[in-house]
């Protein structure tokens, strides 16, 4: 079961009109446009469900590329994203289809970045502006953004995870929540680490240091009040 | 961790001689550990956005994206200044409190969703109405939201607050019942008792579908809104009178996650059936998209 703050109930603070469609999407792009770690040029939202059908109603759009834009549910300037998109170069698709068994408010993010790479992020926007990321690059994964989290992709192989604790022992971070996934022994590895304190830059580029780490990013949680 | 249940919220909050709000508070500091007056303060920041939510689009009228709805509020708390009114001053300026909220939040301004953006209009509208009508200071209406924000959380824990999953009923009912609760610790009434205001409010919303016109968060929401309100209110007053739920919070609360299960997907969210497919709201539809 489970567990909420009274913040989550009564709030959060946000721009209308849809906590699910607007807010949640904004957090659900801000997160992935995070995971995916690099100038963006151009995303494109394959749209599921509730967010294909209704999507132009809600705002859902203008939430979406206000999210890619590192704009906060509560930013004001949410309602006029596609105007700063355009002003930044970034181009903005919406392609609605079906997804599949998953919740009706989904979206899979393609977000190609300035050295042509392209990473692909899906996850859901879970009511009351709460989200959970699922997929990335394919990888099964499950986290909500609510605590600090490690996102680290790595060669899966014998002491990486005791290097990966050890770093965050020595810098004092407790780990609330960790989860492994893999595609197979000895390939690469994912691992969602959800922390009780904030996973600063210095923290995570030791652990980037680590020498069988492709790639590791922290997503720290959207914190409200300023406005 | 916080109760799991009504049962276990009321055991609770009765073992330690507390109202709902002073539980909810205790589990916040717990579960974030901030201070205690770091949360309330975070809660005084939500009160006055709900402050200025339900007050703005009273003094002006206020136009939603599509055009669809606004100046409600407006029209609301003008004909309740004239007095003429059958239900009375109090009443009306709930009902253009709540419009307001939801009218600015239609127009993609700022909001507290209380639980969703949706249902942004009643907990406010609820609370500051009984809150000047009992003279009631500004700490107690933030114990209030903390009320309302317990009976939430359990909700949540054991059915939904998403429109998408429950319908309308998990969204504005449950906002209305979490409103509800509030008002009648604010009034004295015990935990219990507050359980019973919000188990009465789901019953008499219960089945409520979710069926937006042209997808928008504006026809029937806003109405709705303004509907939950006026029942969260007679249902504090209801229960204060020593009537009480004969089905418990616990069950009440299993039968509306159940109902909503059952609601198929053209009911919630996806402006696919309801209201939503009436000849008028696809006429309006057809207007807001015609690109």
């Amino acid at each position: 079961m489970r567990d909420y703050s009274v913040f989550d109930i009564v709030g959060p603070i946000m721009i209308g009109p849809s906590s699910s469609h607007t807010a949640g999407a904004a957090r659900l792009a801000k997160v992935a446009a995070t995971i995916a770690d690099g100038k963006i040029i151009k995303a494109e939202f394959l749209l599921h469900g509730s967010f294909a059908e209704t999507y132009k109603g809600h705002g859902t759009d203008k939430a979406l590329a206000a999210g890619i834009l590192a704009m906060e549910p509560w930013d004001e300037r949410l309602k006029d994203s596609f105007e700063v998109a355009a002003e930044e170069g970034i181009e903005i698709i919406f392609t609605p289809t079906d997804l599949g068994e998953v919740h009706p408010n989904t979206v899979k993010f393609i977000l190609t970045k300035d050295d042509g790479s392209v990473a692909n992020i899906t996850g859901s926007s879970i009511g009351g502006g709460n989200i959970l990321i699922f997929d990335i690059d394919g990888q099964e994964v499950s986290f909500t953004g609510k605590y600090p989290t490690l996102l680290a992709q790595y060669r899966d192989l014998p002491g990486v995870i005791s290097k990966v604790s050890s770093v965050l022992y020595e810098e004092n971070i407790n780990i609330a929540n960790m989860r492994v996934y893999r595609n197979g022994k000895g390939k690469t590895a994912t691992m969602a680490l959800e922390a009780d304190s904030i996973i600063t830059e210095t923290v995570t580029e030791k652990i980037r240091s680590i020498k069988e780490m492709n790639s590791v990013q922290s997503i720290n949680p959207i914190v409200e009040g300023v406005f | 961790m916080f109760a799991a249940s009504g049962e276990e919220l009321v055991r609770i909050c009765n073992d330690n001689h507390i109202p709902i709000w002073e539980y909810a508070i205790r589990e916040e500091v717990i579960r974030s550990e901030a201070s205690r007056s770091d949360v309330i303060e975070n809660m005084r920041r939500t009160l006055h956005v709900m402050m200025d939510s339900s007050t703005y689009a009273q003094d002006q009228q206020v136009r939603s994206i599509s055009g669809l709805i606004g100046g409600d509020a407006y029209k609301i708390k003008m004909y309740a200044d004239k007095g003429i009114t059958l239900t009375g001053d109090f009443l009306n300026r709930a009902m253009a409190r709540a419009m307001s909220s939801s009218e600015v939040n239609a127009a993609m301004g700022r909001i507290v969703a209380c639980p969703t953006a949706g249902s942004c209009g009643i907990l406010p509208a609820v609370i500051l109405s009984a809150g000047e009508k009992l003279k009631k200071a500004k700490d107690e209406l933030l114990n209030a939201l903390f009320t309302a924000a317990g009976v939430g959380i359990i909700i949540a824990k054991n059915a939904t607050l998403a429109g998408a999953e429950g319908g309308c009923q998990a969204e504005c009912g449950s906002a209305a019942a979490m409103a509800s609760a509030a008002v009648v610790e604010m009034m004295g009434g015990t935990p219990e008792q507050a359980l019973n205001a919000a188990a009465i409010v789901i019953k008499n919303i219960l089945g409520l579908v979710c069926d937006p016109v042209a997808g928008l968060v504006e026809v029937p929401c806003a109405k709705r809104n303004v509907a939950g309100t006026v029942s969260a209110l007679t249902t504090a007053d209801l229960v204060m009178s020593g009537v009480s739920s004969k089905i418990p919070f616990d069950e009440v609360v299993g039968a509306m996650y159940k109902v909503g299960r059952q609601m198929p997907v053209e009911l919630r969210e996806t402006a696919q059936g309801g209201i939503a497919i009436t000849p008028t709201a696809l006429k309006f539809k057809k207007e807001i998209f015609k690109d």
